[in-house]
Order: structure tokens, then sequence, then C-alpha cells
């Protein structure tokens, strides 16, 4: 790596991260407790909350299957001093992230009770509901830095394409949600609905991942270690790429925006690649292809940073940025957890100031109009 | 003497358990086949008749199946390619059978079949054994069988069985395989246990064999993290059909996160990319890579080992046209050291000679 | 080289620490198992506040399922991406000679030892009857 940092921290770097403001795409904030929801659900599923909980496709009630590696996942130094759980502090967050960086805009990530790994699909459609109108009066409301998106489950979609209405009306969200781990995968007919009227809205559609299935995740089965599963993240991201690409998404919804959020951007070439070469071999499967795979990948796909890849030798990252495109990249943070970047040192590569504005800031002004 | 070049992936296909596998059945299981109908074994990952299984200028004129027949495989591997030695890789079903007793009787009939009707018949052809990777204990008794017929050069397991094969569940087979100086080479194709993607099942053929490069991505790591090459020193794995050019992002995200997280694995000691460059080799067909030539020396350059590629040309499957299995721009010297120098470390058993 | 007197020992608790603020740069002191020792306060990753790390045992294993601890709170493990740095010298626990924490000498002195100078010691008051933490910068 080019730079290792074994100096004191040079003035700039206290007060900007850059000389260019930021749009941070991947923030997460958290609720307090389950009260917070309270006035944004209704009774009804409150009381489904306290007796029955989360029903999800995990062995566990009270934690995730694989144990992180740091508490809720998170860094050690994100934990609010007034109480509370990392991301739950609209002050802290603005004192430790948001001001320092000097993050002009925001675009929150909310992964709370496990939003969209919902077996009822009622409930999960519930608490999408509160946790959109949360996102506004929590945080939206209170920063305008802070963007909120619509989360919606896809397999309820009718509940979904419901909900996507009730939010687009306000004009207050940027993005729509998904979840990336659906019963079935991302480019499937059944999902195209919401698809449709992302489209339509001119609101780019947002897949983070992360969630839980039902399927292994990974091709081979079921790792023993977080450190397996963490890395499978990738592999979920570049399953929902090929599915979206060959079912013909782009093809069919041909302004429609879709951004990867936290699935770091080192798989992207080869997959592209790995694509375009069998595509001969397997174009009479998907004749309703027009193009070759990749080219609808440059043209209608975005990708965030965060978790970024670390090559021994600055060279190699810069390769892998030209591969994948510097126009596809939208920087991100994942504040507050514990595998997050730092805008400041996060690129161990040289970048132009042209190159920098365009990862930190103007693609994502593109892509969400800001 | 023609260049020596070891071609480290052919498919000979099995016609049928009723047909090619018949004679070499036991008694019990040749009534079972018959009686039962127990045929039609082809793995779903290779459709003979999909485009990807069998290039059209190997395709038996008859309609069998590509690489059934060994006349054409002959001319076709080895007269048209340039392959001095290939090794055979039996990617049938057999390994994918519930019944763990007629997986190892029908694999056992695989490596009957191949010794008898391929390997006998051509000097110049290498097998891997097929195991019941169902069944540990059934598979190392299969390599014990083989383990005095150096004409079998490997230990071939599926891509996608019913658990990562990183699993103590499997160590037996990495026993012996270290013992007997056999490389555990991965195929890919998938036992069909679970979806093929951890985002479920895809609907094109096509989408699943873009998912098979992850499936040899999660082995890898399960391989590594599980402490098998700790165990197992002398180990070589061999990715076969894999892809090659995820490699270097798949190195890097490996090595950042062990770096965080490598108390879960602290048997663990050196970066996964060390690694997979020491004990993991990989088959040049499919390449997967640009089709420009910095872009091939950067990824070659990022994988950063010379030692790992294996030439190969996936005959009868359609992964390339023309004549040369070699993909586009590889440098020269590398060509010649996956041709020959690293097929020879890697399969140690395998003598030019013999 | 320059001499801070920082803190009287009995200011950093066992197992914890303290950052201070020396010739711009913030160092970070924790008391571990008796002794203090002094890093810059930053992972060389990506700046991280090591004052957050957590201070954890050294973990090492001859085979899987066995797991070594020895050195039991001397190890440093990044608030954030959770590398491992050695607190006596900084070194990473994955790549020693490439990925090390700036460290700094550490002493231990007795006011009456100290009030022989010399010595930075700026506005801290020495008392006779007190042990000090010293860092060199």
């Amino acid at each position: 790596m080019s730079d290792v940092i074994d100096r004191p921290m040079l003035d700039q770097e206290k007060t900007a991260a850059t000389r260019l403001k930021i749009i941070d795409c991947d923030i997460h904030p958290s609720i307090h407790s389950h009260s917070d929801l309270n006035e944004f659900l209704p009774k009804r599923w409150q009381q489904h909350l306290k007796e029955y909980g989360s029903h999800l496709r995990t062995p566990y009630i009270g934690t995730t299957p694989y144990p992180r590696s740091s508490p809720l996942i998170a860094r050690r130094d994100a934990w609010p001093p007034t109480g509370g759980v990392p991301g739950s502090d609209l002050d802290f967050m603005r004192k430790q992230h948001l001001d320092p960086f000097d993050v002009e805009f925001g675009i929150l990530q909310v992964l709370d009770l496990f939003i969209f790994s919902q077996q009822n699909l009622e409930f999960g459609a519930a608490i999408q509901r509160a946790i959109n109108d949360w996102q506004l009066a929590f945080w939206a409301h209170r920063d305008p830095r802070l963007k909120a998106s619509i989360l919606v489950g896809q397999d309820g979609s009718d509940l979904g394409l419901a909900e996507i209405e009730r939010c687009a009306k306000t004009g207050e969200y940027i993005q729509i949600n998904v979840s990336p781990r659906a019963n079935e995968p991302l480019g499937r007919r059944r999902y195209w609905p919401i698809y449709e009227r992302a489209q339509e809205l001119d609101l780019p559609l947002g897949i983070h991942v992360g969630g839980y299935g039902g399927h292994a995740p990974t091709g081979g089965g079921w790792p023993s270690y977080y450190c397996e599963e963490h890395q499978s993240n990738a592999h979920t991201v570049a399953s929902n790429l090929t599915s979206l690409v060959l079912e013909g998404v782009p093809e069919r919804f041909p302004k429609l925006k879709i951004v990867f959020i936290e699935g770091g951007f080192g798989w992207i070439p080869a997959t592209m690649w790995r694509m375009d070469q069998h595509f001969e071999r397997f174009r009479s499967e998907v004749p309703h292809l027009k193009r070759r795979p990749s080219e609808y990948v440059k043209e209608h796909f975005w990708f965030t940073t965060q978790p970024i890849d670390e090559p021994d030798e600055a060279k190699h990252l810069r390769q892998l940025i030209e591969w994948v495109g510097i126009d596809r990249l939208l920087f991100s943070s994942d504040y507050p957890h514990w595998d997050y970047d730092d805008a400041r040192y996060a690129f161990k590569t040289p970048l132009t100031e042209a190159e920098r504005r365009k990862i930190f800031n103007s693609n994502a002004r593109a892509v969400y109009k800001f | 003497m023609a260049v020596t070049r070891i071609d480290c992936d052919i498919h000979p296909a099995v016609g049928g358990t009723r047909t090619t596998l018949l004679p070499y059945l036991s008694d019990h299981w040749k009534e079972q086949v018959v009686s039962r109908a127990i045929d039609g074994l082809d793995l779903n990952s290779y459709p003979p008749s999909m485009p990807l299984s069998g290039r059209a200028d190997w395709r038996p004129a008859d309609g069998r199946k590509p690489g059934s027949d060994l006349a054409m495989v002959q001319r076709g591997a080895f007269d048209q390619l340039g392959a001095s030695h290939a090794i055979c890789n039996v990617v049938y079903g057999a390994q994918a059978v519930f019944d763990p007793y007629m997986a190892a009787d029908f694999c056992k009939a695989i490596n009957d079949w191949i010794a008898a009707e391929w390997l006998a018949r051509d000097t110049r052809l290498r097998a891997s054994i097929v195991v019941p990777i169902q069944a540990p204990d059934l598979a190392v008794e299969e390599i014990e069988r083989r383990a005095g017929d150096n004409r079998f050069v490997s230990i071939l397991v599926p891509s996608q069985n019913e658990m990562l094969l990183g699993r103590r569940h499997y160590w037996p087979i990495y026993q012996a395989a270290e013992k007997y100086r056999l490389p555990i080479a991965i195929h890919a194709g998938s036992a069909y246990r679970g979806a093929p993607s951890s985002i479920g099942w895809p609907s094109y053929r096509y989408e699943y064999y873009l998912a098979e490069a992850q499936a040899f991505q999660a082995q890898t790591l399960s391989l590594i993290y599980e402490g098998v090459f700790g165990k197992y020193p002398g180990l070589t794995v061999v990715l076969m059909e894999s892809g090659v050019s995820w490699l270097p992002a798949f190195m890097w995200r490996a090595n950042k996160t062990w770096r965080g997280v490598r108390v879960e694995v602290p048997w663990v000691e050196r970066e996964p990319a060390a690694i997979i460059r020491d004990h993991f080799r990989v088959t040049m067909q499919p390449f997967d890579a640009p089709m420009d030539a910095t872009s091939v020396a950067d990824i070659i350059d990022q994988i950063g080992s010379d030692k790992m590629f294996l030439f190969a040309s996936d005959y009868p499957h359609w992964q390339f046209d023309g004549d040369d299995p070699v993909p586009p721009h590889l440098p020269a010297g590398l060509v010649k050291q996956m041709c020959e120098d690293n097929p020879l470390e890697t399969f140690p058993r395998l003598k030019l000679s013999s | 080289m320059t001499r801070h007197i920082v803190a009287r020992t009995s200011e950093i608790p066992a197992g914890g620490n303290k950052v201070f603020g020396l010739d711009g740069r913030d160092i970070v002191v924790f008391h571990v198992n008796g002794e203090f020792f002094a890093l810059l306060n930053r992972c060389p990753h990506e700046g991280a506040p090591l004052e957050k790390a957590a201070c954890v045992a050294r973990l090492t294993s001859p085979a899987p399922g066995i797991y070594q601890r020895d050195r039991v709170g001397e190890m440093l493990r990044c608030p954030w991406h959770g590398w491992e740095f050695d607190i006596r010298n900084g070194q990473s626990w994955f790549d020693p000679n490439r990925f090390r924490i700036r460290s700094y000498p550490v002493a231990v002195e007795s006011g009456a030892e100290l009030q022989k100078g010399p010595y930075v010691a700026e506005t801290f008051p020495v008392h006779i009857e007190d042990n000090y933490v010293i860092v060199e910068v």
C-alpha cells in the first residue's frame, strides 16, 4: 500500500476531508429502540413486534447467524457518549462524520429490524412504512443534508407499490431501496412492476447488501466463519447484477438507474468480462438482450465504493478503477460500521482532482439529481 | 519430438449407466440400474446438447454426446489443439447421487472404464479419480484403490456439493490426497443441493454458469479458512473451468477481510493471497479476460504468480474458436510454463515417459 | 528527543489509556500489565483513533480449533477494521515490517528523581511523593 499513516494529522485533515464536499451514499442511522417507531407503526403491528418479533430465515432471534467482528458491526468509537447505539444520535453523527468530512449530502440506508428479511410480508410492509416515515421525521427533516430512501420489500409487490406511491407523493425521497436477497433473484419478472414504477418516477433503484434470503451465502453452501460470509456480499451483488442484466431489466426499462450499495467494486470487471466472454455461447438462450452484457452495466448501473479493495500495489487499484470506469463509482463511507472507509485515506492510489470530484461528488449528484 | 503441451482439462463423456458403465458396475448395481432404469445422470450443469457443452466441430455426427468417442477426442485434443498429453476429467452425475453406496459404485465404474477404454488405449492420456464426495470414507477407499496406478494424477470433485469443501467432514480425502501426491481438482459442476448462488435459483443456464465462478471463490475461502493447508501442507488444489480473471480482486478482498477478522481463524497465519499462490492452480479455459493485451498483462501481474496457470482446452466444451486453446495476449514465457513446467509440478504423478 | 512528563501514573488506570497532545500530535498512553506504552493515536491504515482500540491477547494457533493466548492485553485491535498491533512496538500482527504504529519511548520516574531535571514539565506540577509517566517525542 502506498500510503501508510505514521505521521501526526495535518491541519487540513482535521478540518475538511478533501477540498471538495462529499456526497456519502451509505450512512446507517439506527433507531434507539422499537418505541421510536410507535408513532409510525399501527398498534396491531406494535403488538406483533412485541409478541412475535422478527421471523427470519436464520437460526437465532437475538443475533445474526455469523457473529460479527464488533458489537452491532460498528466502529468502536461510534457509540454516542449520550448513550444509545451507533448511528442513533444525530448530533454525534454530525460531530463525528457529517461536519468533519464536509458531507454535502448523506444517503440514509436503514438496516434496522431486518427490514428486508421479514417472512411475514404484511409485517414487513408495516415496518418499512414506519421506517420510511421515521427517516424523514428523525433525520431528513432535522438535517437537510440527509436524504431518505423508500424502503420496500419486493416480495409483497402490491404492498411495495402502494408504499412507493405514498412516499413518492411527498417528493422527499431520492431512491427506492429493495431487498438484495428476495425470494428470487432480482431480475425475475415478478419484480418488474417495481422497476417500471421506479423508472416512471425517475427514482434510482438502490440495492444495499445484507439480509437473509434463505439460501446459503455461497453457491457452495454454508460457510463456518464470518470472514467467509462477509466476502460473500460480493457474490450477492455479482449474482444480482447478472440476474438483472440477463433477464433484460435494463433492456426493458432503459431509463432505470440501479445503484449497488456496499458491494465494493473489485468484482465488477471480472463479472463483466465473464458475462461478455460467454455471451456468444448462450446468446440464443437470452435473445431479448440486444447488446453485450457489459454495455448495460456501463450505462445503467452505479456502485458505491466501500469496502474499497486494498491491493498491495497502488497501480493495481488504479487499474481496477479504470476497468470499472470512474463514472460508475459513488463514494460511500458505511458510517458507523466497522468496515467503514475514511474519505481521506481509503483511495490509496493517485486520483486527479477531476476524478476525485466525480467519485466523491458529481457522479452521485447526477444519479440522484441533487 | 513435439513440444510438451499438457492439457489439464478435457472431458470424455459417459454415455450412460446402462450402456457405458454397465460392464464395470458390481452385480448388484448392474441389476439395479437395469431393473429400475437408473440412468440419465448427466449433470444439469452441462446438458450435452447445450452449445457450451460441445463445440459444433467436436460433436459426433451420429448425435452421441461430445467427448464420447476416443478417436474423435484424439483428433480434437491432440491433432487439432496440439496437446502432447491430456488429463481426462469425467464430469458426471455419479457425484450428485444421494445414495452413497450407489455413488461409490458408479464412481468406481467410471474409473475402471476410463482406465480400460481410454488410458489403456492412448498413453498420452491421464485421468482424475472420480470419488464419491458424498461419503468421504468411501472416497478414500476409491483413492486407495487407484493409488498404485500413476495414470491417475488427481482427484476430481465438483464445485458445488452438500457443503463447502473446507469442512472437517472432507479432511480424510485431503489426507489421502496429500499422501498419494494427488492434487484435488475442483471442477465446475453442481449437485444442485442448494441454490447455485446466494440470491437463489437462476432462470438461465448462462446465469448459472456465471455463478460458478463465485462457487469456486467460496470453496477457495473455505479450504483456506478451515485450515486445510496448515493440516495438509503438501496439498494442492486445482480450480478447473473456474474462470481466472476474478482472482486479483478476490485475493485483495480476502486479504483485507483476513487482516481484520483473522481472530476467527488464528490457524491461518498468512495472508489468503499468499496461500492461494502456493496451494492453488487454475486451468486457463475459460480465462474470462478482456481482449486487449494491456489488460491481460495487468491481470497476470495482479495475480502475482506465474506458477498458478495450467494449460487447458476444456475440450469438447466450446470455450474458444479455432485451433489454439491459449488465450490471446499471454506472454510467450508464461505460455511455455503453463503448458509444461506448471502441470508437471502440479501433478507430480504425471511422468511424460510413462 | 524531548522528554515530556505527561501524567501521574495513577491518572491512567490499569487497562485504560489517556491521550496527550505533545508537539502537535495526539499520543495515546496505555497502561497494561503494570507497564506504560505510548503510541501515535492514529491507525496507520485509515487513521482510526487508537484510544478506542480493544486491548486483547496475542492469539496464535498451531492447528484448527486450538486457540493459544498469551501476552493478554498487549495487542491493540483497531476500533475500525480490526487490525491487530503489538502494544510494545506498534508492529502490526499481519505484516510487522510494513505496517506499524509509530511508538514512543516511555519511562516511569519518581517525583524526587524528576525534580533534579532536566525535563519538560510545561505547567505540570511534580510532587516528590508521586510517580510520573514520561514520554519521549
